[in-house]
């Protein structure tokens, strides 16, 4: 890391902050050094602390500790509108501009020129269309925001983050609803700013955009400071190793005994897929296996779970379970066949917050079973006092909101859920995330108790080590696509980050468009 | 019910019952007279349960409706329809069973329609209901042509004036009703599955509740409750009042609601609860009537005890609640 | 087309339909009395709907506009005939009295992040009970200045009538619309509307906008109640029950989105002459009885909030905005 001495002070720099967040510290004194004209990646998995940095850059949080410099003064960002004045402006994955306003409303709000108190709307129409020219954008001033694609919805934000602010441009995930040819749109945008001497941070989980775009990478993980360096020093799989925290030397991790005798097949998916989401796959599922599925965040893990769960149905491809064909539609049908789901996004689609651990435990049996069929009080403490002792959940009383409990507790409630409506298939996203080492443990655990006992499981992943661990065979997702599929003595951590790593075939396009 | 802890009894609002009912004896020394003639109860205490019987029913059915992080803005005027409905048919000479049947099933329909909009069009609760709460009124109109439509039906008319065991038939109705459709929620997962809707509607969908269907159900129950309040009123005044009759008694049947402590954003509900909110609601009417004040001053009254519980469940002051006791501790 | 056009272009054409339909009818309808008490009858209604049209694009609602008209005709009645004091001076302590109560409700729908319709629902409750607490009866106002701006008209040619009444709301709705459309206020009305989010990131004052919004619209509802007791020449605390239906329902007919970000204050002016052409229609007719006034409003409502539906969720592939309940 080079530190300024005399020389030219890095145009945005975080040094050493920190920040905690009750007991946990989300960030644990990260160095953070942007300059003017570069275009800088920052990585990391969920959880790594990008979002927590970024929201100090912003102002949106204050760190407890360290500092936050523009050309190396310290400032204080008390709200996002200071970081404006600061001259640092954000765009965000999701556009957070008004799409039921006309595009030069979006560009000037708050702004917006008037005469004698009112808004000069041909002046501020002209002014947007100038200002629109630059970044390459013929559209009308007038016309809604709502009614342009996401990507030319990004570009008016970027125009309108860099003239509120003019020094630095932070890009969250602006990519992550792109198709190919928006992106490298984008990206000929984002050149021509790092040109105009702007200092901007790209966030992305797509490594291809990484490589095609940034001078420099910081990666992150569990809230501290991995590496910084130029991408030029680096590879691929340099990168995957660093975010994902395995050293390839240890690679030499055994996995699960192997496969068993494909006989007993349970459910086959063929050519099973839908459109936006998650492309055609073949993936054949058998009892008393754990299918992991590996793939960063966005490679469209969680979106083949949810076609394989009904949520968002599949719109072409096959299902057949125990040889016949079955169409899961919804989700209710998936659970009739006796496969169960624990999300990614514990809060915001498992748990019921405000309802007791009991009733969290036997919703989806009770579901199953119907409105009229109901279990008795005595009958759900039976139920949710078995697995809460199986799955050793920690809880004062089975009677107490599931949103007190801690969220490894959680995770076990929800897993707990399932199990109680006798499963055949369990799909687990991310089981693992954001737990305690205890809670962890106890999951893992269950995972190879349940494959003994005969339940076919897929588990998505970024834990490397874990997966190797638990799974029979492994597939590796990229760019919504199942790329790869690891079996035998194939599997270990390293061949899953060369995996991940692994430059796709056509990013010609993209490589294309980052000429300087 | 064993291992009730007794602590449950003492809650909030049936001290507030307690304090208003203690007010009014204060008022009105003569409060908790009840004397026992012609075969029936009377009294101030009786005359509370009776005139809270309307305002009960409808939030029995609201209760619900709430608990789903939904409104229905449209049960007064789906009162008025029933009301008119149940008149009409007896004045023109169809027994009191089929008059009442019919009124039910309007009330029902009209239930199953916001029922439509808000669970299968997806239009927000507030603005589905909005429809039949500006139009019912012209639908119950339409249905008496304009005038107060008399009855002088006897089986009618006991439903609103008559008694059962002593006590008035709209209380027996309530209280029939509240038993019946709290054991029908609470006995069956009917209750389980509102809550769960109410309380996160995407993971309530992910284990597999049918959760539009069940939203159908609540809207309909509502506007059934509505109905047989509707049937209600109209029997106690030997006519049906398309104008007034339910008036604004939608906001009264959420605001006992909201006192019973469901809270308007859904999830956890009690109807027992929200029928003691109505008679809290009551109980207040009938003291400010004792004592002489105009009756509109209950208006006052009302808005105040919104404001007081809006401030109680605020995030703020729940942060300050928060503060205070952090500071209490770090005093010790 | 812009979508958000179409449902005003709905309401135009309908008006245009209905109002040819009714002079094929009854072509007195077509006479310039007809338009003039048009004008005239429904201005109380119109200023109303003014203020509530910047509520509902902001995604909110205001339930206590007909009790803060109701209330403002007690306030004046029992200022002027009580207490003789000029009616110009009662107006201004009515409309101060109207701003601190719809301040009042905004800080609270703001800071204590209660749904606007449970605020302004106690604000009802509170004007009303306020009004019957001044007193219970009707109370005349019998004024000079009152009976001086209640004749005060042009006379069109044909014999109508363009009433003072009548031209402040057309200039109600004339300075509605450039404050909407034309100022900073009005493009921050809108982006509150559309996500709270993102304009609280784009630097909108969403707390002061809040406010503003709240105080219009009970300002407004003032102003109504001051023009309702010209037209009814006295005070009583139960006038104007339900004009807060027949604004929302005007404002929404008028091409408003009921769920905020889309509206425009003319389309209102359009909803609120075709409410008006619909009991016009009616009283023309003579045998079809009031009811079906709320009837047809009732089916008109239903049909927009269904066109909305269509038009706004066919064009939102997230559907977030559904999503809220």
């Amino acid at each position: 890391m080079t530190t300024v001495s005399g020389a030219e002070p890095f145009r945005l720099e975080a040094r050493g902050v920190s920040i905690r967040f009750g007991n946990h510290l989300a960030l644990d004194k990260v160095d953070f050094g942007l300059r003017a004209g570069e275009v800088h990646a920052l990585l990391g998995e969920n959880g790594a602390g990008k979002s927590t940095l970024i929201k100090i850059l912003t102002g949106a949080y204050q760190p407890t500790g360290g500092d936050v410099l523009m050309d190396g003064i310290p400032m204080r960002l008390a709200n996002p509108q200071d970081a404006q004045v600061h001259g640092i402006g954000t765009v965000y994955q999701e556009v957070n501009l008004l799409p039921n306003r006309p595009v030069a409303e979006n560009l000037f709000l708050g702004h917006q020129p008037t005469r004698f108190g009112l808004v000069d709307r041909r002046r501020m129409d002209r002014d947007a269309r100038d200002l629109l020219k630059r970044y390459g954008l013929e559209i009308d001033p007038g016309s809604e925001l709502g009614s342009h694609s996401v990507a030319v919805q990004q570009i008016v934000a970027i125009a309108r983050a860099v003239a509120l602010s003019g020094k630095v441009l932070i890009l969250d995930e602006p990519t992550a609803s792109l198709d190919r040819n928006e992106v490298l749109r984008l990206f000929e945008v984002i050149a021509g700013l790092k040109a105009r001497g702007l200092a901007i941070v790209f966030i992305t989980h797509f490594l291809d955009q990484v490589f095609a775009i940034a001078d420099r990478v910081t990666i992150l993980r569990n809230g501290r400071l991995v590496e910084t360096r130029g991408l030029d020093t680096l590879t691929r799989t340099d990168v995957v190793r660093m975010m994902l925290g395995k050293d390839i030397a240890f690679s030499g991790a055994t996995s699960v005994e192997t496969e068993r005798p494909a006989t007993d097949l349970l459910i086959s998916f063929k050519g099973y897929g839908r459109k936006r989401a998650v492309q055609p796959f073949d993936l054949d599922i058998h009892k008393g296996e754990v299918i992991g599925v590996a793939g960063l965040l966005g490679s469209g893990r969680t979106e083949m779970a949810r076609t394989m769960f009904g949520i968002d149905p599949a719109d072409e491809g096959t299902a057949e379970m125990n040889g016949k064909p079955v169409a899961i539609n919804d989700a209710r049908t998936a659970i009739g066949l006796g496969f169960g789901y624990c999300p990614e996004d514990r809060k915001a689609d498992g748990i019921f917050g405000d309802l007791s651990v009991r009733e969290n435990i036997v919703i989806a049996l009770q579901g199953k079973l119907g409105w009229f069929s109901a279990l008795t009080r005595d009958e759900q403490l039976e139920i949710a006092g078995k697995f809460g002792e199986a799955m050793d959940i920690r809880a004062a009383s089975l009677d107490m909101p599931i949103k007190l409990l801690s969220g490894g507790n959680q995770q076990k409630v929800i897993l707990s859920r399932w199990l109680a409506t006798d499963p055949a298939f369990l799909i687990l996203d991310e089981p693992t995330r954001g737990i305690d080492v205890g809670a962890h443990a106890e999951i893992v655990r269950t995972i190879n108790r349940l494959r003994e006992d005969g339940l076919a499981l897929v588990v998505i992943s970024s834990e490397l080590d874990e997966v190797v661990a638990y799974s029979n065979r492994i597939v590796v997702m990229r760019d919504r696509k199942l790329v790869a599929e690891l079996r035998g003595d194939n599997i270990s951590p390293g061949v899953i980050v060369q995996a991940i790593a692994t430059h796709d075939a056509a990013p010609d396009a993209i490589t294309e468009g980052t000429a300087p | 019910m064993k291992g009730f802890p007794l602590s449950r009894l003492v809650n909030p609002q049936l001290i507030a019952l307690i304090g208003v009912l203690a007010l009014n004896w204060l008022l009105f020394p003569g409060f908790f007279r009840v004397t026992w003639q012609d075969g029936r109860l009377f009294g101030s205490v009786i005359d509370v349960l009776n005139r809270g019987a309307p305002v009960a029913i409808l939030a029995i059915g609201m209760t619900a409706v709430i608990a789903t992080k939904g409104v229905d803005l449209s049960v007064g005027a789906v009162m008025a329809v029933s009301g008119a409905v149940a008149a009409t048919l007896v004045v023109s000479g169809y027994p009191m069973p089929v008059a009442v049947a019919a009124a039910l099933a309007v009330g029902l329909l009209c239930g199953i329609w916001n029922g439509i909009l808000v669970a299968l069009l997806d239009i927000q609760p507030i603005i589905a209901t909005l429809v039949l709460m500006v139009a019912g009124r012209g639908i119950a109109q339409l249905i008496t042509e304009g005038s107060i439509v008399t009855f002088n039906d006897p089986a009618l008319v006991f439903i609103g004036t008559g008694s059962l065991l002593g006590m008035p038939m709209p209380v027996v109705i309530a209280a029939a009703l509240l038993v019946l459709v709290t054991l029908g929620v609470r006995r069956t997962a009917i209750g389980l599955f509102i809550e769960a809707v109410g309380v996160n509607r995407s993971a309530a969908t992910l284990a597999g509740i049918k959760s539009r269907v069940l939203l159908m159900m609540v809207y309909a129950l509502s506007g059934l409750c509505a109905a047989i309040a509707g049937i209600i009123v109209a029997a106690d005044i030997r006519g049906a009042d398309a104008n007034n009759s339910g008036l604004w008694l939608e906001l009264d049947a959420i605001l006992a609601v909201v006192i019973g402590g469901t809270s308007l954003l859904g999830g956890r509900f009690s109807i027992p609860m929200s029928v003691l909110g109505a008679l809290i609601i009551q109980a207040m009417n009938t003291g400010i009537l004792v004592s002489g004040f105009p009756p509109e001053f209950n208006l006052v009254v009302k808005a105040g005890m919104i404001i007081a519980i809006l401030l109680i469940q605020s995030p703020l002051a729940a942060a300050l609640a928060a503060r205070l006791g952090r500071r209490r501790r770090a005093e010790k | 087309m812009r979508k958000s056009l179409r449902p005003l272009a709905a309401t135009v054409l309908i008006f245009i339909v209905a109002y040819g339909l009714a002079i094929a009818n009854f072509p007195m309808m077509a006479s310039t009395r007809v338009l003039g008490n048009f004008l005239t009858d429904n201005a109380y209604l119109g200023i109303a709907a003014v203020g509530m049209t910047f509520v509902i694009i902001s995604g909110g609602i205001d339930l206590s506009v007909g009790a803060v008209i109701g209330f403002t005709g007690v306030l004046l009645a029992a200022l002027i005939t009580w207490f003789g004091i000029h009616p110009l001076v009662a107006f201004v302590v009515a409309l101060g009295l109207a701003a601190l109560f719809g301040a009042a409700m905004g800080l609270a729908i703001h800071y204590l992040e209660v749904p606007p319709f449970i605020v302004t629902l106690a604000g009802m409750f509170l004007a009303r009970g306020a009004a019957a607490v001044i007193t219970q009866d009707s109370v005349p106002i019998n004024h000079e200045f009152y009976s001086f701006i209640a004749q005060l008209y042009f006379k069109l040619p044909g014999g109508g009538r363009l009433t003072f009444l009548g031209l402040l709301m057309v200039a109600i709705f004339i300075i509605g619309a450039i404050v909407a459309h034309r100022t900073r206020f009005g493009s921050y009305v809108y982006a509150l509307g559309g996500n709270t989010t993102s304009a609280s990131l784009m630097g909108v004052p969403v707390a002061r906008t809040t406010v503003s919004i709240y105080v219009l619209s009970s300002v407004l509802a003032a102003l109504a109640g001051i023009v309702f007791s010209f037209y009814t020449g006295a005070g009583q605390p139960l006038a104007a029950v339900g004009v807060e239906l027949d604004a929302i329902s005007a404002v929404v007919i008028g091409g408003t989105l009921l769920t905020g970000g889309y509206g425009f204050v003319l389309g209102t002016f359009v909803g609120v002459m075709l409410l008006g052409l619909v009991q016009t229609y009616i009283i023309f007719d003579g045998t079809l009885s009031s009811w079906w006034t709320k009837i047809v409003i009732g089916a008109l409502l239903f049909l927009f909030i269904v066109l909305q539906r269509l038009v706004f969720a066919a064009s939102a592939p997230g559907g977030k905005s559904s999503e809220k309940a």
